[in-house]
């Protein structure tokens, strides 16, 4: 019996990515990888820098993957995109995908002023983010991404980190590229519609997918689709779309559950003091306010 | 065709003979001509290209890699400041075999800043597996930058070619550009080669522990790729009647004292040479065109019979000296040759190298009877 006819949304069983990787167990990246290969299909060809995506996908002389990869230097994702997509273009190979594929520290931090420089050009690439929120490959080192309140190997308690996550989204929005959307592993149809709707568009499209990673988070491995949904439910990671900049789309799921629940499940925010959870709150609330006001 | 152009223009007329399918660049002065010129041909269709105003020129590297890792035949053009800021990427790009062709205008290097001509910015690169030529004329950087992509596609390994800024980017020089027939026969497309490809995934650039092997081929090419460059250089003049050698030697051959340098110092020295030479000094001029790999044999070679040699050189290694120096007295350590070498510093930062500097390194090579030091010609007072 073809198992698709009976769910709402056929996930593509086709799969580009091989087992035998080398993920750590309860990865969020790899199934980010998975579901976005599944949304894009085999004609597609992949950047990666130096990342946990890095080290899973290009053990030399294999390959975890069943499209070509090209391991790029860490400041390049974005660039080596379009220089892919500039080739094939003049070889008149247009129909051919070009993924550029990078954690938060590649984009947020190294890896911001090539991926502003190909969003102003309006390259026609697809950028994702596998965000882990840390430098989790080198050892779980802050980025511009970890959420304030955060311990990391480099922002140690009692010193934790003291100023909030980076708006990536809205800078990115600020670019008015044609497609933006947030995606959780937590809800993989959803995610794979986001990949085919930024398929059909022409230019610089842009995902940002929440991984959570077991082992900078410091929670046990089976919880990690719990903990992706729990960021959604809890309002901290929105899903929503924003076409050119300007027209937001929120998706239907309302933050419904208490932040602490999110929180109390990772080691990593196991030194918070109960006035900077009240504090985050408020942000979470505020932020979904002004999405709100956005999407109308 | 003859035109007259500045030696950048010679390099955009190159590109657009050898039909560079990618081109990405960033403007610095005094490469930005280049770019300018090539943006134009792009724009105006004359050129079937993409060009990608890039916002870096690490990022200009970065997209010359991916797009010749699909096959594409890529080309960049920068200087100095910019070229250090792709120093990562060079060897990125030599790691991977990709055969990008990149000019490099020579300029100095900031701290204090200076847009003028000098060549450390380049000799910094030497350890990033780029072969590396130094031109005296837009004619020759013309007749390079083909050969260079014929050379690279061959042994698949980038090529830089490297011009003084103002003194030889924006002199103005009759320049003859072949028959475009002509150069499709000498550079015909690029040869199919592993690439990028959908129908055949492979991975490019992965984590291996054979690292040492991958070095020790490129070791290998880098060896043979003399020889196929003297060998590109005779099928050059055999098609347009022109050929420069990886060295060039003026009358080497009797000299008892050879003046030894890269670029355009080298037609100073020449005349320098007849000048000594009608008062029976018998000076010789070498000019080195290949840099890397270093045709040690071709320079042994020349400098066999003489009895000293001067280098001058227009970059500078602080703690070292001289560069070419360093490099010419490496190579003729190990063979029969002893020579004695006479080193000094000439031009930085677009000084004048005048007539007058090159007959006091003469005066002082002749006078002196073992070298002693680094000389620096033209401090100013």
């Amino acid at each position: 019996m073809d198992r698709t006819t009976k769910m709402k949304f056929p996930i593509p069983e086709d799969e580009l990515l091989y087992s035998g990787h080398t993920a750590c167990p309860g990865c969020g990246a790899v199934l980010a990888l998975k579901y976005v290969l599944k949304g894009l299909g085999p004609r597609t060809m992949i950047v990666i820098p130096p990342s946990c995506a890095g080290t899973i996908s290009a053990p030399f002389p294999f390959s975890s993957l069943k499209i070509p990869v090209l391991r790029i230097p860490f400041e390049t994702t974005a660039i080596s995109a379009s220089g892919i997509r500039a080739a094939l273009d003049v070889m008149g190979k247009k129909d051919i995908h070009v993924l550029a594929w990078a954690g938060d520290g590649g984009t947020y931090d190294i890896g911001l002023q090539a991926l502003s420089a190909a969003a102003e050009r309006n390259d026609n690439i697809i950028y994702v983010c596998y965000d882990n929120e840390a430098y989790m490959n080198t050892g779980i080192q802050r980025s511009s991404s970890t959420p304030e309140g955060t311990w990391t190997t480099t922002t140690p308690s009692p010193y934790l980190k003291d100023t909030p996550k980076k708006d990536i989204v809205r800078i990115m929005a600020a670019h008015k590229i044609p497609y933006i959307a947030t995606a959780s592993i937590g809800y993989p149809p959803d995610l794979i519609k986001k990949v085919e709707k930024a398929k059909q568009k022409v230019g610089t499209k842009f995902i940002l997918i929440f991984s959570p990673c077991p082992t900078g988070w410091r929670y046990s491995s089976e919880l990690t689709i719990k903990v992706a949904k729990l960021a959604t439910e809890t309002g901290i990671f929105p899903l929503y779309e924003v076409e050119h900049g300007e027209k937001y789309y929120l998706g239907k799921k309302r933050p419904e559950k208490p932040l602490k629940e999110y929180f109390s499940l990772q080691g990593r925010f196991r030194t918070m003091k109960e006035e900077d959870l009240r504090r985050v709150e408020e942000k979470v609330r505020k932020e979904q306010e002004y999405l709100g006001r956005m999407a109308g | 065709m003859k035109r007259v152009i500045s030696a950048n223009q010679s390099v955009s007329y190159a590109v657009l003979s050898a039909k560079a399918q990618v081109i990405a660049a960033y403007p610095i002065t005094p490469q930005s001509s280049i770019v300018e010129m090539l943006a134009n041909f792009c724009s105006t269709g004359q050129l079937h290209a993409k060009f990608i105003n890039v916002e870096s020129e690490h990022s200009a590297m970065a997209a010359c890699i991916s797009a010749s890792v699909v096959g594409a035949r890529t080309f960049t053009a920068t200087s100095s400041q910019g070229l250090a800021l792709m120093h990562e990427l060079l060897h990125y790009a030599s790691g991977l075999r990709l055969p990008i062709v990149m000019a490099n205008v020579n300029r100095a290097l900031g701290s204090p800043f200076n847009l003028k001509a000098d060549l450390s910015d380049s000799l910094s690169q030497r350890d990033t597996g780029w072969l590396q030529f130094y031109c005296e004329s837009g004619q020759e950087v013309f007749d390079t930058i083909i050969q260079a992509y014929r050379i690279s596609e061959q042994i698949l390994l980038p090529v830089m070619v490297n011009l003084e800024g103002f003194i030889l980017s924006h002199t103005y020089e009759a320049v003859d550009i072949p028959d475009q027939v002509q150069i499709n026969r000498f550079l015909p497309p690029p040869a199919p080669r592993d690439c990028l490809d959908v129908e055949n995934p492979c991975l490019f650039g992965g984590t291996t522990d054979f690292y040492i092997n991958f070095r020790y081929k490129m070791h290998q090419e880098m060896e043979k790729a003399k020889a196929f460059c003297q060998e590109c250089d005779s099928e050059f003049q055999k098609t347009f009647g022109r050929s420069y050698g990886l060295t060039q030697s003026y009358l080497c051959e009797d000299a008892d004292m050879i003046l030894v340098t890269a670029g355009t110092i080298a037609g100073t020295c020449r005349v320098v040479a007849d000048q000594y030479r009608k008062r029976g000094l018998k000076v010789g001029v070498l000019r080195v065109r290949l840099f890397r790999p270093f045709p040690s044999e071709w320079i042994c070679k020349a400098l066999q019979h003489a009895k000293k040699v001067a280098v001058i050189d227009r970059d500078f290694s602080p703690g070292c000296g001289g560069i070419f120096a360093q490099e010419i007295k490496s190579a003729l350590q190990g063979t029969r040759v002893s020579l004695p070498v006479y080193e000094f510093i000439a031009g930085l930062g677009g000084k004048d190298v005048t007539d007058e500097d090159i007959g006091g390194v003469v005066e002082q090579t002749n006078q002196t009877p073992e070298p002693g030091g680094v000389t620096w010609i033209g401090l100013l007072k």
